[in-house]
This record gives C-alpha cells, sequence and structure tokens, in this order.
C-alpha cells in the first residue's frame, strides 16, 4: 500500500520536473514564420495554457483510463510505450538473469579460492568493468569484436544496428539466427554493466557467511562440503545480495539507455531520449512512470525473495 | 586530528588518522592508484596552463596518428587530441569535485540529522530520499538536461544537478552509522556534561564516522564521472565550446576502426581516472575498517 502512496507522489514530483524543464513548443517559437495564432492553438490544443494542477489532473484521469494521451504529432502514446517496451525487455531481462547466473558463479568461485590466482583475477575483472562507461564496453564490442570478425569471415556474424533486420520475415523459428545476431552483442554489452558490483558483493557475502558458528557445526557434523555450500552458506549469503539486485534492476534500464543507442535498437530508452529532447511531455512523463513503477515492483519482490530465503521474515 | 602520531608525555600515540594512513600506505594497489591519478592530474595541469588554447584550436596536421608532436593523434579536423583529452579530464574533474564536495556535505548534514535526532524529522527526510531514488539519476537528468542544453557553462550546471541528487547515498550511509553510535556510552556521557547537539555532532558522531564519509565520497567521485560522461556521450552534457572525455569519445566513435586513436585515448584516459578511483576507494575502505586492525599488524 505505502508503493503506491510513494508512487502517487513520485507521479506528481515527475510532472512537475517535467512541465518546469522546458517548453515543447521552443522550436515554434524560434522560428519567425510562425504565426502567434498557430502558437496560441498548439498551446491549447497541449493545455500548455491551463494550470498545472489541472494539467495533473486531466494527466491522471487519463491514465486511470488507460489512456496515456497523445504524443507532439498527435499518436497515441500508450500503444508506443508497450511495442517499444517489448523490444528492450527482450534484452534486459536475458541480460538480468544472464548477469545474476554469472555474478552469483563468480563471487562464489573467488570466495573459494580466496587470495589464490582465481579470485585475484576475479576481483581484478570484476573491477575494470565496474570503472567501464557502459557506452565504452558497447563501442569496443562493436568496433573490434564485430567488425574485425565480419572481416574475418567475410559476412555479418553479429549485427550492431538495430533489434532485428528490416526485411527479416518468416516464422520466428526462421527468424531467430538474426535475432541471436542482433542481440548477442547488446546483450553481452549490458552484463558487463552490471555483473561487477554483483559478483563483488556476493563474494564478500559469502565471505562473511563462511565464518559463521552455523557452518562450522554443519562442517563439523561431517556434511559434504557441496551440501554446505549449497544449504548453509549460499542460501544465506544470497539474502542481502537479493537487495542489490532488485535495487540495479532500475540501473540495469539506465544502461539499456546507453546500449539502445550505441546499437541503434528502436526500444524505450531511445524513445524515451529523442521524446524528451523533443520535451515531448506524454512521452517522457509515460516512460518516467514506467521506470518507477519498475523500480518499486522490484522492492517488493526483493521483500518478497527475503520471506522466501529467511524464514524468520516473514510478511503478514 | 594530525595526520602524523601524536607526541603525549614522551609516548607516541596512535590516531585514527595515522593507524589508516599506515595501512593505506602499505597498500600496494591503493598506492599505485594515488600515484597514477597525481600523474594523470599535474600532466593535465601543466599541460592546459603550458598551452591553454590546445584544445579550441585546430592544427594543419590533419588526421595524423600518434607521434611525438601530438601524442594522442589529430583529428579529422586537426584537433590535437593530447590537448583535448587532458583538457577534457580536467573538466571532468572539476565535475566530480563540485559533485563529490556537495554530496558529502549535504549527505553528511542530512545523514548526521535524522540519525541524530530521530522520530519525524529522521521519517521525512528518508521518505524524501526514497522519493528521490524511485526515478533512476541518468533518466532524471536527461529530463533536466533541456535546461541547460543552449547555455554555455554547462558544466557547472551538470556539476551542481548531479551534486544536487547525488547526495542520498552517502547520508544512507551516515544516518545508519550514527543511529549505532548514538547509543554509545561517550555519546551519553558529552550530552551529560552539557554538550549542545551541534558539538556532539561536528566533536563526537561525524569523526567516528569520517572513515564511511570519505570512502563514500571517494565512490562519489567516480560516479560522478562516469554519470557526467555518460551525458555527454548522449550529447546531452558537457557540450562545445567546452570539451570533455565523454563528449570525446561520442566524437571519436565514428572514426574508431580507421583512426582507433580518437576513440581510445579518450576511453582509455576515462578507464583510468575512474580505476584509480576505485583502487583509492577501496584501499581507503580496508585503510579505516577496525575489522582490519587484528589482520594487518
Amino acid at each position: 500500500m505505502s508503493s503506491v502512496v510513494v508512487l502517487w507522489v513520485a507521479s506528481i514530483g515527475v510532472f512537475i520536473m517535467v512541465v518546469y524543464s522546458g517548453d515543447p513548443l521552443f522550436p515554434l517559437k524560434m522560428n519567425p514564420t510562425t504565426p502567434p495564432a498557430t502558437i496560441l492553438i498548439r498551446e491549447h490544443q497541449l493545455f500548455l495554457d491551463r494550470p498545472l494542477p489541472w494539467r495533473y489532473w486531466h494527466w491522471l484521469d487519463g491514465l486511470f483510463h488507460g489512456n496515456m494521451g497523445l504524443d507532439m504529432s498527435n499518436a497515441p502514446v500508450r500503444p508506443q510505450l508497450f511495442e517499444h517496451m517489448a523490444v528492450t525487455l527482450r534484452m534486459v531481462l536475458l541480460a538480468f538473469i544472464l548477469a545474476v547466473i554469472i555474478a552469483i558463479s563468480l563471487g562464489v568461485l573467488a570466495a573459494l579460492r580466496r587470495g589464490g590466482i582465481t579470485d585475484r583475477a576475479i576481483t581484478f575483472t570484476t573491477f575494470f568493468f565496474l570503472a567501464t562507461p557502459v557506452f565504452v564496453t558497447g563501442l569496443v564490442l562493436k568496433f573490434f569484436v564485430a567488425i574485425p570478425l565480419y572481416h574475418f569471415f567475410g559476412h555479418q556474424i553479429f549485427a550492431t544496428t538495430g533489434a532485428v533486420s528490416p526485411l527479416a520475415s518468416g516464422s520466428f523459428f526462421h527468424r531467430l539466427p538474426d535475432y541471436v545476431a542482433h542481440m548477442t552483442l547488446p546483450t553481452i554489452t549490458l552484463i558487463l554493466a552490471v555483473f561487477s558490483s554483483w559478483t563483488i558483493y556476493q563474494r564478500s557475502s559469502i565471505l562473511e557467511t563462511m565464518n559463521l558458528d552455523h557452518v562450522m557445526l554443519a562442517r563439523s557434523k561431517g556434511i559434504k562440503p557441496r551440501r554446505v555450500l549449497m544449504r548453509h552458506i549460499l542460501r544465506n549469503a544470497l539474502i542481502p545480495v537479493t537487495t542489490v539486485l532488485a535495487l540495479d534492476f532500475a540501473g540495469l534500464l539506465g544502461g539499456a539507455v546507453i546500449t539502445e543507442t550505441v546499437y541503434s535498437w528502436n526500444g524505450l530508452g531511445r524513445w524515451f531520449l529523442q521524446g524528451a529532447s523533443a520535451q515531448d511531455l506524454n512521452i517522457t512523463l509515460a516512460y518516467l512512470l514506467f521506470t518507477a513503477t519498475i523500480v518499486i515492483l522490484f522492492n517488493l519482490l526483493a521483500d518478497i525473495a527475503y520471506g522466501i530465503l529467511d524464514p524468520r521474515i516473514r510478511y503478514r | 586530528m594530525s595526520l602524523l602520531k601524536k607526541r603525549r608525555g614522551g609516548e607516541r600515540i596512535e590516531t585514527q588518522w595515522s593507524i589508516a594512513l599506515r595501512r593505506f600506505r602499505k597498500d600496494k594497489v591503493a598506492m599505485t592508484g594515488v600515484f597514477v591519478f597525481l600523474v594523470i592530474l599535474i600532466v593535465a595541469v601543466v599541460q592546459t596552463s603550458v598551452n591553454p588554447s590546445g584544445w579550441s584550436t585546430l592544427t594543419q596536421d590533419y588526421y595524423q596518428a600518434p607521434s611525438m608532436k601530438h601524442l594522442f593523434g589529430t583529428t579529422a579536423a586537426g584537433l590535437d587530441l593530447f590537448s583535448a583529452c587532458l583538457k577534457g579530464a580536467e573538466q571532468d574533474l572539476i565535475v566530480a569535485l563540485i559533485v563529490s564536495t556537495m554530496s558529502m556535505v549535504i549527505g553528511t548534514a542530512v545523514g548526521a540529522i535524522a540519525g541524530y535526532f530521530g522520530g519525524l524529522i529522521d521519517a521525512l527526510l528518508m521518505r524524501f530520499v526514497d522519493l528521490l531514488l524511485v526515478v533512476p539519476l541518468l533518466t532524471i537528468l536527461i529530463v533536466m538536461s533541456n535546461l541547460f542544453q543552449n547555455s554555455s557553462n554547462s558544466p557547472l550546471f551538470i556539476a551542481l544537478l548531479i551534486g544536487f541528487l547525488s547526495w542520498t547515498y552517502i547520508s544512507r550511509l551516515v544516518r545508519a552509522e550514527f543511529l549505532a553510535l548514538r547509543e554509545r556510552p561517550f555519546v551519553e556521557a558529552s550530552i551529560a556534561l552539557g554538550a549542545s547537539s551541534w558539538r556532539v555532532i561536528t566533536r563526537h558522531l561525524i569523526p567516528n564516522a569520517i572513515g564511511t564519509i570519505l570512502v563514500n565520497t571517494t565512490l562519489t567521485v567516480s560516479g560522478a564521472i562516469l554519470l557526467e560522461s555518460t551525458l555527454s556521450y548522449l550529447g546531452l552534457g558537457i557540450v562545445p565550446p567546452s570539451v570533455s572525455l565523454g563528449m570525446l569519445v561520442q566524437e571519436g566513435q565514428g572514426a574508431a576502426t580507421t583512426s582507433p586513436w580518437e576513440f581510445l585515448f579518450p576511453a582509455g584516459l576515462l578507464l583510468a581516472i575512474v580505476l584509480c578511483m576505485f583502487a583509492i576507494g577501496d584501499g581507503m575502505q580496508s585503510a579505516f575498517d577496525p575489522r582490519n586492525a587484528r589482520r594487518r599488524k
């Protein structure tokens, strides 16, 4: 319930921020040949002549009726949001799942081989990728992996622009290789952008749990090391990691904005970037509302995951 | 709070600072970070003062690979990348300095007030922090970028904007630290002796939380550099006539396969600066961590 309140207050803040961040008619006003009457009509159409609370209410009322308003070229925003969401979520969800698996396994591996060469190699790699901006990773993969591979094999291995080939047709399985060729590099970019902090966190969490009394007890009882790891260490160590994973999902969406720019994907991020730079109120609001909802949703999911991992925490 | 060991009655006393400094000096990775960072900083300052207009004037050498004359090569327009990269690095570091100072001050103040006074003030401040975290920072900056898009002092605007929005993390950590410290006997003792809230916070609580504050300020520096360069890469951050590393990467990306130096040098410099910050932050973390006291003696 409280998350609904947070979302509502956030929507007010976001609305005020977007309204005051610029004038959507600025390009029109800068053009000396625009007659003043046109500007007045546009202002009326976009409700710019109405008071702020009225506009907010109008937007919220529309939202409850499943209507997100029109964009600057009078196309409805809602179908656009869902269309772009499908493109982005395909990449983000796959990257999220793979990055979680990679981070947890690398974190466990580094913690078990603490101080050894494996640990050092993993720690160095994670810090390296933590320091690399997403756009640099993306550009390096694009220019120093995809293009040399193209020159080496003489044909395209990984596509570097777009989510699908413009001419792709046929059934889903027919198009599958095309999807894979387009998705591989952006997904790797996103994984590299997020896995490092999770790995570092997982490693230190495992190290902390390993020295707890109950682990010692389990070992001294003669339980197999593998079972101790899975049941006694990992399950406890995953609790703090879950929070970080949930909180970082929003960061993944931010990473998607940049990845989509680098690889020219027509996803939510680029849609939002274009909308924001055109000061398109309804597009910007729709995207911000979407991110805020995702952030709050994942916080809730983290709370539920706590309950599953830690029997002491049960929510009523 | 001297950095050096104090002498009191002929006996050497170690302060919190001297212990941390000694541990920090032994940390090879952190010292390498400090060294590389200082080298970059000195070269940047020397270069921009010896050749102050190098980054904004075009030479007659078009499209040159790195050489002794142009260490990082030149662009197709004849821009000397060595000057441009170092000016960009300097610009990024100024932004990071403003951002980290602001986050440190605001974050510590908000965290201290929330953690020390508790109750309604704490609840209100922390709900406000929650609210700021609902929408990702990059998204807010993209929306707000319209405001400084055509302004000539875009770096200052960006720095102030990021600074106003990125103190939330430090404030949460300081609050958590204060909540624990508040219950300790020495705080009770000083309140009993009649110390004002201000005195307890500034003389007793902040010095005890200084490790957390400094470590996370260092991390804020790298966060600010990454955020600013991402924004500049998208063309929404620092815009010409100013220069930043993210902007240079964006300009160099088109030529990445034919003249890789245009892309690799700004990207590499960016990476090096952020890596140094991580190394320093990590070193400080273990230097200030009391749990390391036994292990490293």
